[in-house]
């Protein structure tokens, strides 16, 4: 912009010029494509800006490693220990050996390996868990859009129902739905997914709120969209991100409801889960024989999964939400 | 002796770039019963300056120079020495008196905890003080009950001048104090500080990026660019004819009813205020000046004389002394 | 504070305790499985308590005036009779109320003043190692289920080191009396107590830390340093009380994850509680018995929850005027 630097100082009388800018811009030929290659486009760009700031936090990528060795681990069992070997009948060892190199975690009390059972358990362990999430994911977005979109009397309504759902504590009623409708892997994945939808609804309908205001939405309304066109092709795709650091929390908590379940006694007594191993060598008295290898392994696997998901649910919510990262 | 004097201020901050200079080799004194303004863009380091005077900035920053207040430099005090200082020799009035007042604790309270640190009176006498202060601000004596929420902006920003003179300071620095404000409760809050300051006869370091404003309470002007004094004067002198070409941009951006220039374009300058963290080369206004010259990116200006009681950083004011 | 604030809280969680009795009801009769089919298939009961719990809940009649029963009979403090124990549920409620008050008020205390402290230490002193120890032990405890934490304070406590009984509230068979009985049962307390206590820790640390680093870049800080106060009081006098104002709903909302913690820890270690009860109602399954429970935590959390937004209230000046 500048002509030339004066050799010598001026007269201090000229007012500054203007800044302006010679180069007049032309739009790239990317650009001259549909509505929606351009926004998916865009999606693409932001979800790999977000993996790159992802894999910058070390919780984050600590915690995902974990979950690939754990999902893994669910995925490969038939190949780790042979299905046999855990059923009732298949045990290949003498009951309650504390471990040894032919069983590295012991036996319990029918003599089945310990280590077989954890890797097996791994299975529904997490199946559960991401089932109940998917529901109440589902069930809590619906109710959190539609309140947060809808507006007016029909959002009271449905926050004052979702706040009367709050109230009631988890357990209490889980065991109350699981004993009604009775042991199932499906049953205890459905009430744990009946029951935690309230802290979702709340969360997607703030969301909802904020991208509703935004412009991008009004305009959309003033060229004449329905309501399932603006929840679908804006509402929704901006509201997820949000919530998916969330989803990823709430598979842990599920995981850990799972466990707690299955210990009372409301598990599926016909599956291998981490939680009804730990139900069943509690109720054989594995405390008190001191048998910490029966014990054990289930509780740590759990720990390390629920570690695994909340730290990857906290790095990724720092990311999302910028307003924790000045700390 | 005068009553504040500063020499050679420098206050750093480390972040995680590295170290960011916020305020370089500052030099400025107050007499007693003077008024200095220190103007400046956001980011110039005003605040700064007025946080470190009292040694109020948080902890990783480096302050180097002295600070004399009445003899005795404040950055080498012991602990126990300073928090006898603050608030009875020297006290702030902060900008954003919202945020600055603790939202559950009443004003009146807050007032009163100052006072109980310094002087050793009755609880009842404090009340009393407590009083009296508000009422000298324009509030009735029951609004210390309050909470500062209950309080509108401007009532709040009396409430913030009140707690400033509850210990009857020698200075008092004002940071900004009427920014947060609408123009009508702005004029109604400088009035009042301009009243206090003539009936106390106090001292002020008044820090304000509203170089109007400075010409009526303040009789000399400061004016910070990129962490330094650029230019200093008389108040009336340094808002008509400035001397350094920010000065100039930052006076002239005031439009003046009547003037001819005033009645078209907008009159402002282009650009950003420098990034502490990469200062220019020489003069740090050089980028943006545009009466800058060849030799403004090599030599790093001081103050030079510019007249009576007048400095400024500048090399054209060096060469017009030169040439003289 | 004010009296509509006030109303406002009680007349909600009056509220709220309505939908709960009604939900209450309904999940009893309307699920598959109400009490009509369960009855049926339930051998337990002798054929007249079966009548008789018929004629209570009017079993034989119309959905609507069932409703009115079930709310006559609440409010008169008839929550059924177990199946199990063939006694009135309320009755079994009241014995085992005392020994979880002790249980959930000893752990809820302990972990609220240490985890607090824990949680002030850690943000004034933030990034050091104090605080990242403490921040990754309260992920870990967070992480895992607490009633395994107790079965593994248990097997390593009680089973193999024997400094700690197994199981139980007393010594059985021996009859102590006074100071003896109460150190007796805090004998039996400790290991439950510190399990509960463990779980809970974390999140104090955890939102008082959050609370008061948010809290320590207030500018009102500054002032109080301006004015010459020494740091300690400026942690003390104004940063704390305000980042203790979150703290007060945590308590409420914590009150669910107690409650679970109870009904498992009192299981891990026989601790003869309401817990306990709950596991035993749902081995049975004993439906009179675990209606009477839901209903009684459920009402407790709504209470919990009305004091704190009480105290809450009381302590914040600027929610109460809203």
């Amino acid at each position: 912009m500048t002509t030339g630097i004066p050799q010598s100082p001026g007269d201090g009388l000229t007012p500054a010029p203007l800044v302006s800018d010679p180069e007049a811009k032309v739009p790239p030929p990317e650009m001259l494509q549909s509505p929606r290659r351009i926004a998916w486009t865009r999606r693409r760009r932001s979800a790999a800006r977000t993996w790159a700031a992802y894999r910058q936090s070390k919780m984050g990528m600590a915690g995902l490693v974990i979950l690939i060795v754990f999902v893994l681990i669910a995925l490969g069992a038939p190949l780790l220990a042979s299905r046999e070997s855990i059923s009732a009948t298949g045990a290949e060892g003498t009951a309650w050996e504390s471990p040894s190199a032919q069983f590295p975690l012991g036996t319990d009390n029918l003599g089945r390996s310990v280590l077989a059972l954890t890797i097996w358990g791994s299975r529904i362990s997490l199946f559960v868990g991401l089932v109940a999430t998917i529901i109440s994911m589902f069930i809590g977005a619906l109710i959190g859009i539609a309140a947060g979109h809808m507006g007016s009397w029909r959002d009271s309504v449905l926050m004052r129902v979702t706040d009367w759902f709050l109230a009631i504590p988890f357990l209490p009623l889980a065991i109350v739905l699981a004993s009604l409708l009775g042991a199932s892997i499906w049953n205890v994945a459905f009430v744990i997914g009946i029951t935690s939808w309230p802290g979702t609804a709340r969360l997607v309908r703030a969301q909802t709120l904020s991208v509703k205001t935004r412009p991008y939405v009004e305009r959309a309304r003033a060229l004449g969209a329905g309501n399932w066109h603006l929840v679908s092709r804006h509402i929704l795709p901006n509201v997820f991100p949000l919530i998916f650091a969330n989803t990823i929390l709430v598979v842990a908590v599920a995981i850990l409801s799972e466990t707690t379940l299955s210990f009372l006694g409301l598990g599926d007594p016909l599956s291998v889960s981490w939680g009804t191993i730990l139900e069943l060598a509690f109720s054989a008295g594995a405390a008190t024989r001191g048998a910490w290898w029966w014990l054990g392994p289930p509780g740590v696997a759990i720990l390390l999964v629920v570690l695994a998901f909340t730290m990857c649910g906290y790095a990724l919510d720092e990311i999302l939400n910028p307003r924790l990262r000045r700390r | 002796m005068s009553l504040l004097e500063v020499r050679d201020l420098s206050v750093t901050y480390r972040t995680q770039a590295g170290s960011v200079p916020a305020a370089r080799n500052v030099n400025f004194s107050i007499e007693r019963g003077e008024v200095l303004g220190l103007a400046g863009e956001s980011g110039c380091g005003k605040s700064t300056i007025a946080h470190a005077l009292l040694r109020l900035l948080p902890e990783g920053t480096t302050t180097s120079g002295q600070v004399l207040l009445d003899g005795e430099d404040v950055l080498t005090m012991k602990w126990g020495a300073l928090r006898a200082v603050r608030w009875d020799r020297a006290s702030i009035v902060f900008q954003g008196a919202m945020h600055a007042l603790n939202p559950v604790r009443r004003v009146g309270d807050q007032i009163a905890e100052a006072i109980q640190l310094h002087d050793k009176i009755s609880p009842k006498a404090t009340g009393q003080r407590v009083e009296e202060l508000v009422e000298q601000v324009g509030l009735p004596g029951r609004r210390a009950r309050d909470f500062p929420h209950e309080l509108s902006g401007g009532q709040r920003q009396r409430i913030m001048v009140a707690m400033a003179l509850a210990c009857r300071p020698d200075l008092v620095i004002a940071d900004e104090p009427t920014t947060a404000l609408d123009v009508m409760i702005q004029a109604q809050v400088l009035n009042l500080i301009q009243s206090l300051q003539a009936d106390l006869g106090l001292s002020m370091l008044f820090i304000t990026h509203d170089l109007s404003v400075m010409v009526d309470v303040c009789d000399r002007i400061a004016v910070m660019y990129g962490g330094e004094i650029i230019e200093e004067g008389p108040a009336r002198a340094v808002f008509d004819t400035p001397v350094h070409p920010y000065s100039k941009a930052l006076s002239g951006a005031f439009p003046r009813v009547g003037e001819e220039r005033f009645r078209r374009a907008p009159v402002g300058l282009g650009g950003d205020p420098p990034d502490p963290a990469h200062l220019p080369s020489g003069c740090s206004f050089h980028p943006r000046c545009p009466e800058a010259f060849a030799e403004c990116p090599k030599v790093e200006p001081r103050l030079y004389d510019a007249g009576t009681g007048r400095r400024a950083a500048c090399l054209l004011v060096r060469s017009k002394n030169v040439a003289r | 504070m004010t009296r509509r604030y006030v109303l406002r809280k009680v007349i909600g969680a009056l509220a709220t305790l309505a939908f709960v009795l009604a939900f209450n009801f309904a999940l009893f009769r309307v699920l598959p499985g109400n009490p009509a089919q369960i009855l049926a298939r339930n051998k337990l009961l002798p054929q007249d308590a079966v009548e008789q719990l018929e004629e209570d809940f009017g079993l034989n009649e119309s959905m609507g005036s069932q409703f009115v029963k079930y709310l006559q009979t609440t409010f008169q403090g008839n929550l059924g009779i177990s199946y199990t124990f063939r006694e009135p549920v309320s009755g079994l409620i009241a014995e085992r109320v005392w020994p979880t008050l002790l249980l959930i008020g000893v752990s809820t205390v302990g972990s609220m003043v240490i985890g607090l402290l824990i949680g002030i230490y850690g943000a004034w002193r933030r990034g050091s190692g104090f605080d990242i120890s403490t921040l990754g032990g309260a992920l870990v405890f967070y992480a895992m289920p607490e009633f395994w934490l107790g079965i593994l304070l248990l097997i390593l406590f009680a089973a193999t080191l024997g400094w700690f009984p197994i199981s139980g509230i007393v010594t059985p068979g021996a009859n102590y009396t006074g100071l003896a009985a109460a150190a007796d049962v805090m004998n039996h307390l400790f290991l439950p107590a510190i399990t509960l206590t463990l779980g809970l820790i974390g999140e104090y640390a955890l939102v008082m830390r959050s609370s008061l680093l948010d809290v320590m870049g207030e500018d009102y800080l500054n002032t109080a340093r301006a004015k010459g106060l020494r740091e300690s009081l400026v942690l003390r006098r104004h940063a704390v009380p305000n980042a203790l104002l979150p703290t007060v709903t945590l308590v409420a909302l914590n009150l669910g994850f107690i409650i679970s913690g109870a009904i498992t820890v009192e299981t891990v270690f026989s601790w003869p509680g309401l817990g306990l009860l709950t596991y035993d109602a749902i081995q049975a399954p004993d439906y009179p018995l675990m209606q009477g429970l839901f209903l009684l935590f459920t009402a407790a959390i709504i209470l919990a929850n009305l004091a704190a937004d009480l105290v809450y209230g009381f302590l914040d000046p600027r929610v109460r005027y809203a």
